[in-house]
């Protein structure tokens, strides 16, 4: 729902935009008379534009693609016709054709992109800019002013988004890494509203055809958007299912790779890690146990204590994960996090035995979900522990095994956002595929025999 | 995608730079290096420009170098320049337009004849080629060249036409038709050029090459196409100050396309590498499934599979032995071939079910759910795909990594002889295949 907040600033700037619109509308009127050939026309055609590049908005759940080309046509407005109607033009987004709009995000929608026009139109006028057709002899100082124009128009949208989004959180929504994206936002507006000057310049010559011409690349970017998304979510299942497939050697570990990347995952954005980097921790978590194909069943599945030899074949199961997936080129610093990821804030980890921040932040990280997701899952030796106790025994950890501040971050997360349980397991239909000894498990360490 | 690691690849850097020419590549350039001399005989004849047709000049040519600098690398190991294209075209079909609007043209930006175009585009992109090879990436000459004779073919065609269309009572619109065919011829050479070179590169046939290839291109051409009519359009009112704006939207598409094939390259090579846990797991041996893919990938475009197939034949022949994963013990050495009909059946399908689980690679889990089918007498008859990946695994498991040519020999007869399990046109293929990786006595 909606805040009472989020209600305040809705009204607010619904209001302040209703004044200031009216307010130039006295000054200017709807347009600048006389400048263009059929206005109204005009008006139409770009308010056509807004409503089908504000409809084709990417429906993207990724990062870094919320998508707005729609500020090409409220600029093209406020070329042709004046601030008036860029307001008007803006002000379309209330009637947008997306379906499961709310009647507040209608109107804070329309109320914000009005808004923008109208400041674009001034910031516009305030640089001397020509309204109506686009002259070739006057056209360097046109351009400058567009640029203003633009600017603040990309500007005043982002503050009042940022605005709602700051009174919006309560709702849940998370703190996403916004700095990386942002950046690549703000370009990207950029360089669709320069789209507006180049549609206004068109007009002259074709009218409402420049509108059609200028549309094509923008569905081809779409396109593109489009099935980028596509790729990435096959991407994403395909590689669970392959995690999956390596996890059916053990019935009890089922799942654990995608709740330990889960985990990681909420760790990451609790200490504000950027997107990019929270995107790669979670492939790390998924993948941190792909390793364990290379250790032989029989020493997964033997009861009692190890051998020297069996606890190094264990041991070595992070160098195999890393053999595994070293060449997958963006991988990276997720690499570490598998290679890393039994290593001890105490030093007495594997493989290299490194302490404290010799570690690698993604091998800290992984290293609390993955123990907390062994504690809260059934085995064979012993059932789930509660959560609280869980987090009890990270506490306990803390400081020795594990980095007390991400322990911390976990344990704020949890309080957040619930975690994915286990599926309940009964019996496994086939004894042969049971892991005895848990090696993630921090309360049940491994038996090695000490010579 | 599935070129620029396989069987396509072009020839390796080892190779002095004229070795790793074929005939069509040696065409091509040779065409192009004819073009851009007679263009700067041409340019030097006509005698020196005004200072508007230089700044004309340099302001496109600055344009069409940027693009180059900024090469998008697209699925299947393809290279375009897509903002250097809509800068020689639009530089190509810059024209004055007729009646009414010919007032308001704009003083500093002039059309330009078809050699002072080809002589601008070929220096322009090879001072935007420099700085790859500085950065010791591949020049990507083949491009360059294509890019630069579909240029051409259209400047040619607009000079024969510009003084018709030049008359003052040609509607505008006509103008604009006569503009939208010419782009469109544009694409068509240039599709048609690349779907040469790349049937000739690849081994594929050029009628698959060329439906491949504007497939792919389409969405992007489609692009290309509007934009360069934004721009000459535009450069009525906007003279060249139009380059420094267009050139923001231009960037943004590009970068939408960089991300769905930097996606695309992601996928493949994370499925190359998570095939090799049954390697890691010692089920098979190493190397096994790159090479079975490699293989079977080569076989399937000799039998003229387009590249969506290939690809999906790709994914297959890389998972072919995810199902050995549910197996308690590892078979002998994972050599499938040596196990049980009913044994191969079973794996087969659990690497299916598996594959299926992910929801996305449907075709992909059927070509291995059908692999231990034999090629003849199973109703239904197994997909091609799956008698290809059943062929290149039987291979790769009688003969591995080895190199002997007689042990080769012996596996190919062996095949031969069992025409009811494998098809024998993939066999010929096959045998084709391994004859140009190991020359002679096969």
């Amino acid at each position: 729902m909606v805040s009472r907040a989020a209600w305040v600033y809705i009204s607010l700037v619904v209001l302040a935009t209703a004044a200031l619109v009216t307010a130039a509308q006295r000054l200017t009127g709807f347009y600048y008379a006389g400048h263009v050939l059929h206005p109204w026309v005009a008006l139409a055609s770009l308010m056509a534009l807004f409503l089908v590049c504000d409809s084709v908005r990417s429906p993207m759940t990724s990062r870094q693609t919320v998508w707005s080309p729609s500020s090409c046509a409220t600029l093209a407005a406020v070329v042709l016709l004046g601030p008036v109607a860029a307001a008007f033009v803006g002000a379309t987004s209330v009637i947008s054709l997306r379906r499961r709009l709310r009647l507040a995000e209608r109107l804070f929608n329309g109320a914000m992109h009005a808004l923008s026009g109208l400041a674009a139109g001034g910031a516009y006028l305030a640089l001397n800019g020509h309204i109506g057709y686009p002259h070739p002899t006057q056209f360097l100082r046109l351009a400058a002013a567009f640029a203003a124009a633009a600017v603040v128009h990309v500007l005043a949208n982002h503050t009042l988004i940022w605005g709602i989004n700051r009174l919006n959180r309560s709702r849940g929504m998370r703190r996403e890494g916004l700095q990386s994206s942002l950046l690549l936002l703000l370009v990207s507006d950029l360089g669709y509203a320069c789209l507006g000057l180049v549609i206004a310049s068109l007009w002259q010559i074709m009218m409402g055809f420049s509108v059609v011409l200028v549309l094509v690349p923008l569905f081809v970017a779409r396109w593109a958007m489009g099935q980028f998304a596509e790729q990435q979510s096959a991407y994403s299942a395909t590689m669970k299912t392959l995690c999956q497939a390596v996890e059916t050697k053990d019935y009890y570990t089922r799942g654990h790779g995608d709740r330990v990347s889960k985990g990681a995952v909420m760790i990451a954005r609790q200490i504000g890690m950027s997107a990019d980097r929270t995107e790669a921790i979670g492939f790390a978590g998924m993948l941190h146990d792909v390793g364990k194909l290379g250790v032989p069943t029989q020493v997964l599945q033997k009861t009692g204590t190890l051998t020297e030899d069996e606890f190094a074949a264990i041991q070595l199961h992070p160098m195999r994960g890393l053999k595994i997936v070293q060449e997958i080129g963006f991988l990276n610093e997720a690499l570490t996090g598998i290679y890393h990821h039994h290593e001890r804030i105490d030093g007495r980890g594997y493989p290299l035995g490194l302490a404290g921040h010799e570690i690698p932040e993604f091998a800290r990280v992984i290293a609390v979900a993955d123990a907390f997701d062994s504690m809260t899952s059934t085995r064979s030796y012993r059932e789930a522990k509660s959560q609280e106790a869980a987090v009890a025994e990270l506490r306990k950890g803390a400081g020795t095994q594990f980095d007390p501040l991400l322990v911390d971050a976990f344990i704020a997360a949890l309080a957040q956002e619930k975690w994915p349980l286990q599926e309940p397991t009964g019996r496994p239909p086939d004894l042969t595929t049971v892991t005895v000894q848990d090696h993630d498990d921090p309360t049940a360490p491994l038996q090695v025999v000490i010579p | 995608m599935t070129g620029e690691t396989l069987a396509g690849r072009p020839a390796p850097d080892r190779l002095a730079f004229w070795q790793a020419l074929d005939s069509g590549r040696l065409v091509l350039m040779a065409a192009a290096a004819m073009l851009a001399v007679a263009a700067f005989v041409g340019t030097a004849f006509v005698g020196s420009l005004n200072r508007v047709e230089l700044e004309t000049a340099f302001a496109f040519g600055g344009f069409i170098a940027f693009g180059e600098l900024l090469r998008l690398a697209l699925p299947g190991g393809r290279q375009a320049a897509p903002i250097a294209m809509v800068g020689a075209l639009s530089y190509a079909l810059l024209i004055q337009l007729p009646g009414p609007h010919a007032a308001h043209s704009h003083p500093h930006l002039v059309p330009a004849n078809p050699a002072l175009v080809i002589s601008v585009a070929a220096i322009s992109m090879t001072v935007g080629a420099l700085p790859h090879m500085a950065a010791g990436r591949p020049a990507g000459l083949t491009g360059m060249c294509t890019r630069l004779v579909a240029v051409s073919c259209v400047a040619f065609i607009f000079d024969g036409l510009s003084a018709t269309l030049a008359q003052r009572h040609r509607p505008v619109e006509l103008v604009f038709a006569l503009l939208v065919l010419l782009v469109l011829f544009g694409w068509l050479a240039d599709t048609v050029v690349s779907a040469l070179i790349r049937a000739d590169d690849v081994g594929a046939r050029f009628s698959v090459a060329i439906m491949d290839e504007m497939r792919l291109q389409w969405p992007l051409g489609l692009a290309v196409g509007a934009s360069v009519l934004i721009t000459v359009f535009g450069a009525e009112t906007m003279g060249l100050m139009e380059l420094a704006i267009f050139i923001g939207p231009l960037l943004v598409t590009q970068v939408a396309f960089r991300r769905y094939a930097g996606i695309r390259a992601t996928y493949l090579e994370t499925v190359r590498s998570l095939a090799r846990v049954t390697e890691v797991a010692g089920y098979v041996e190493e190397g096994h499934a790159l090479r079975v893919s490699k293989l079977a990938v080569a076989v399937g475009r000799r039998l003229g599979m387009p590249e969506q197939q290939l690809l999906a034949l790709e994914y297959a022949a890389l998972m072919h032995d995810i199902g050995q994963l549910s197996l308690r013990y590892p078979i002998s050495a994972g050599a499938t071939v040596l196990v049980s009909p009913a044994d191969q059946n079973r794996i087969a399908e659990l690497g299916e079910k598996v594959i299926r689980e992910a929801n996305v690679l449907n075709d992909v889990a059927e070509l291995v759910g059908c692999q231990a089918w034999p090629a003849y007498g199973h109703n239904p008859p197994p997909p091609l795909g799956s008698m290809i990946i059943r062929a290149a695994n039987a291979f790769d498991d009688m003969v591995g990594d080895s190199k002997d040519r007689d042990r080769w020999a012996a596996a190919l007869d062996r095949m031969r002889m069992d025409p009811a399990e494998y098809d024998a046109r993939v066999v010929t293929v096959l045998t084709d295949v391994a004859r140009r990786r190991i020359p002679s006595r096969l």
